[in-house]
């Protein structure tokens, strides 16, 4: 039984052990409330929101450039990898500050509905047609790419596309179109995914598709895909950056976006893309275009 | 299969030398779907606590949100969420999208219902006339609740890891509402998408390893804390 | 009327529009108990609850010191100066220390009062060696020891016990009667102690309340309720076992005799012959004795020869039924049948004191004449 004053020294360390629940419930409902008050506008007025495609984020050439920039310029660039059509929707409802995509044809259009204040290109490389080794549609002899299309429509073999409203996705189509064919049926095939995705997709399925170099040149080693046509004019991928109107729109950092297109065309950032993959692939992947027009380059 | 083992040694190459980005990354991850969990904890444990006890006109309505709001698909909340954060949403002036805020927003919708569910479930196991002899020994009604809640203590630990899990795991959402901006918004599961986008399944590997590793400590910490306070 | 701590006017709950608890008064003061036993259904818990500001009454007035309650705020108050003990313990899990100090945390009384009073309690129901056990892992005993220093240590005016010891068995039941009994008349409280065992009912006080579909049908000491029941009912349910109408055939000083089946008996007092009368007889005051000499009429023993058709054991007595006319129960030790040697079929005089007949209905006839049905008392 023990003598009560025993009990009383036993008894205060059980007290505390109640409601214990509640007690640490409590400490976390003050916590998170103090954190919630201090917390508030967390968005910095100096973040810039860069919409741009899955191919530049995933190459690594954002990892080189954002971190260059900010720490020459007041501003924060916040990339969100989304994909040409997406980046494009963005900015027509002013999500976004800046755009950096490969999409010349839909890009022209939000320039002339006035939501694009200025558009520049900034590199470019080469769509690729790549497939498997084989070849059974002869592509790597073909003389253009829409030739290419064809000879791939006229056989056995599939054909996968992004499917994803992609600036890679947008090239395709335009090439159908140029080739006069409506590309349907079950040899044609939409992955509706990123690029890698895709490019594994078809690997896997001995396919043909269309890819921008950089995203190829990355995974080649894990796919049994050979590139079979490149250096094509029409399959020229052009980097633009496109800096919206920020008098059309109440949010939009125009001033960041301003700076970071700004630098994107400096030679400081030049320099950079010049030399962005060398060390990596042996090759750049990019070609500079900094102050080059559209026309000279197609020409 | 030797490139999962090599993304597991990775992993724990990463692990050991502290990797700053990793490190990052995991603290991102941490921080988002801990305060998640704790908001969706602090709503959700009283509200199930509410349901499970209280008949009141509409609560099976009540119930049918709730449910259905445990099973809702991730995507349609982080659509919704990213809906109402744009510039131009209605919510478009707390400038949350792209941010922390706006994770910790979407995994709150998700993790919320999920432990308002099983927290409902756990107090409806007590014995509702536990209740009346609280109230016969002079309780009020509020902490009447808390004592019910109290007893349901070792279940909702269970909630607890139903909701961290659901949140935790969640990566269309956080992909959309986040961005997946390297140091600022991206989560493991973020960049486990990213890394197996790029082709590097190895890190790929590795931040799945460290996910799960992750997943599994909250898990056996919890499970512990549950089994110790157990009575036989 | 300072000293009432509850009143009951005009209430009435009704549950799905039938009426489970119609009290036109009742009023329990400081330091008395009130026991109130009743079946199963009969409203009891109801009643308690309606007492504990637990339920609101669907009509009438709960008074508590003398103030109407139905406010939420300030019946919280009033809450807080009583206590409830309910059948099961329902222990939190916690130790017993914590669980018996439940109700001083919820009025915010902590620290060395708190220490002090639930060490007191503790000690006082005999369980302090058990204060740091977790409550979920004591016996049922202990269990409800514990229930009721939960209770007490609240110190309240009012105590509510909803059949604390149902659960229990023999002798922790009785072990724990004797302790609340000592308990109960140390401390100054109202005390409502509810039961449906009516073995259990005199327990704790001498005042009793039969409560049967809600209302209360008979009120006063355990002496009147048991042995002087007001109806039919009431008198079944306290095992008054023995209910048969007598038919008057003569009527001789303050004696008269009167036929029962094929038997006749004397009962007191004065009838007009051919009247029909509503009888009933406690089992435990029929004695049993082996035929021997007359029988005589008209005295102050009724001696009725019959034969034993059935002995039922329980305990250490048994309810011996004889066929004497009318079928008798008696309830007898076991001792006196063994010394008699009672088997069934045995012919035997079964004897009651005149006195011992109680007038249940001075006008009413009762058509069958089979023992009622009666509760069943070998059970607790």
């Amino acid at each position: 039984m023990g003598n009560p004053a025993d009990n009383i020294i036993r008894f205060r360390d059980s007290t505390v052990r109640d409601f214990t629940f509640w007690r640490i419930f409590d400490i976390f409902a003050i916590v998170v409330g103090l954190v919630a008050i201090t917390a508030c506008g967390s968005a910095r007025e100096t973040d810039v929101i860069l919409a741009t495609t899955t191919s530049t984020n995933d190459s690594g050439l954002l990892d080189v450039l954002i971190p260059d920039f900010e720490s020459i310029s007041e501003f924060n660039i916040k990339p969100i990898a989304v994909g040409t059509g997406k980046a494009l929707a963005m900015a027509e409802r002013g999500e976004a500050d800046v755009l950096l995509v490969h999409a010349p044809t839909a890009e022209k259009v939000l320039v002339e509905s006035g939501v694009i204040k200025r558009r520049s290109l900034v590199m470019h490389n080469f769509f690729q047609v790549v497939g498997p080794e084989n070849d059974p549609a002869h592509v790597a002899i073909a003389v253009s790419a829409t030739n290419a299309l064809k000879a791939i429509s006229e056989t056995d073999t599939l054909f996968i596309s992004r499917g994803d409203d992609s600036g890679t996705h947008k090239m395709e189509l335009a090439l159908w179109q140029a080739a006069g064919i409506t590309p349907k049926g079950s040899r044609y095939q939409e992955s509706g995914q990123g690029m890698g995705a895709t490019l594994r997709i078809a690997s896997e399925k001995s396919a043909y598709t269309l890819t921008d170099y950089g995203t190829y040149l990355a995974l080649k080693e894990n796919l049994d895909l050979t590139p079979l046509l490149g250096e094509d004019r029409s399959l020229l991928n052009i980097y633009s950056v496109l800096e919206l109107d920020g008098d059309r729109f109440n949010n939009v950092n125009s001033a960041g976006g301003k700076d970071f297109a700004e630098y994107l065309l400096s030679p400081r950032a030049q320099r950079l893309i010049e030399t962005f993959g060398v060390d990596k692939y042996g090759e750049p992947l990019f070609i500079l275009d900094a102050g080059t027009s559209e026309s000279e380059l197609v020409r | 299969m030797e490139l999962i083992w090599n993304g597991i040694v990775q992993a724990f190459k990463l692990i050991f030398h502290l990797d700053s980005e990793l490190m990052n990354i995991l603290w991102v991850t941490i921080r988002v779907s801990g305060t998640a969990t704790l908001v969706s904890l602090l709503l959700g444990v009283p509200l199930g606590a509410l349901l499970g006890t209280w008949r009141f006109p509409g609560r099976s309505a009540a119930l049918s949100i709730i449910h259905t709001g445990m099973g809702a698909p991730p995507v349609v909340v982080g659509l919704f969420v990213m809906i109402m954060l744009w510039r131009s949403g209605p919510l478009g002036g707390l400038n949350f999208l792209y941010t922390p805020w706006a994770m910790i927003l979407a995994q709150t919708i998700i993790a919320f219902p999920i432990i308002t569910g099983f927290s409902m479930a756990a107090v409806a196991q007590i014995d509702p006339q536990l209740r009346q002899q609280l109230l016969g020994l002079g309780a009020s009604r509020i902490q009447a609740l808390r004592a019910v809640v109290q007893e349901a203590r070792l279940p909702l630990l269970t909630a607890i890891m139903a909701g961290f899990g659901g949140a935790i795991s969640e990566v269309g959402a956080v992909m959309m509402v986040g961005g997946n901006i390297k140091g600022e918004t991206r989560v493991l599961t973020t960049a486990t998408v990213l890394e197996s986008g790029k082709g590097e399944f190895g890190t790929a590997i590795a931040l799945s390893v460290i996910l799960l590793l992750l997943v599994f400590g909250v898990i056996v910490g919890l499970t512990v804390l549950q089994q110790r306070n157990r009575i036989t | 009327m300072t000293s009432s701590v509850v009143e009951l006017r005009e209430v009435k709950v009704e549950r799905d529009g039938r009426t489970v608890l119609d009290i036109q008064h009742l009023q329990l003061e400081l330091g008395k108990t009130l026991t109130v036993i009743g079946p199963n259904g009969a409203g009891k818990s109801t009643l308690l609850r309606v007492v504990g500001l637990l339920e609101r009454p669907t009509h009438g007035t709960v008074f508590h010191h003398g103030e109407a309650t139905g406010d939420g705020k300030q019946d919280l108050i009033l809450r807080r100066r009583l206590a409830v003990v309910m059948q099961r313990p329902f222990m939190r899990n916690a130790s017993t220390w914590d669980n018996v100090a439940t109700g001083l945390k919820f009025r915010g009384i902590g620290g060395s009062e708190a220490k002090r009073r639930v060490g007191d309690w503790l000690d006082r129901l005999g369980i302090a060696h058990l204060a740091d056990r977790n409550a979920r892992e004591l016996s049922g005993g202990e269990a409800q020891r514990a229930s009721l220093a939960r209770g007490l240590v609240l110190e309240p005016d009012l105590l509510l016990l909803d059949e604390p010891f149902a659960a229990l068995d023999e002798p922790t039941r009785l072990a724990l009667h004797d302790d609340l009994r000592n308990i109960l008349q140390k401390v100054q409280t109202a005390t409502l102690f509810v039961t449906h065992n009516r073995i259990e009912a005199q327990t704790l006080s001498d005042e009793l309340a039969v409560l049967m579909d809600g209302n209360v049908r008979q009120a006063g000491s355990s002496y009147d309720v048991f042995y002087r029941p007001n109806s039919e009912e009431v008198a079944t349910f306290v095992g008054m076992e023995n209910i048969f109408s007598a038919h008057i055939i003569e009527q001789s000083g303050g004696l008269a005799a009167a036929r029962v089946g094929r038997a006749e008996i004397t009962l007191v007092g004065s009838w007009q012959q051919g009247d029909y009368v509503l009888l009933g007889l406690r089992p435990e005051t029929v004695q049993i004795e082996p035929v021997k000499g007359e029988h005589t009429r008209l005295g102050s023993t009724n001696r009725l020869q019959g034969r034993i058709t059935a002995i039922m054991p329980f305990g250490g007595q048994a309810r011996v039924i004889i066929n004497c006319g009318f079928p008798l129960v008696s309830i007898v030790t076991q001792q006196s049948l063994m010394a008699m040697r009672a088997t069934p079929g045995m012919s035997v005089l079964a004897t009651f004191q005149t006195a011992a007949l109680h007038i249940i209905d001075r006008s009413r006839q009762r058509v069958t004449l089979t023992p009622t049905s009666r509760p069943d008392t070998s059970k607790p």
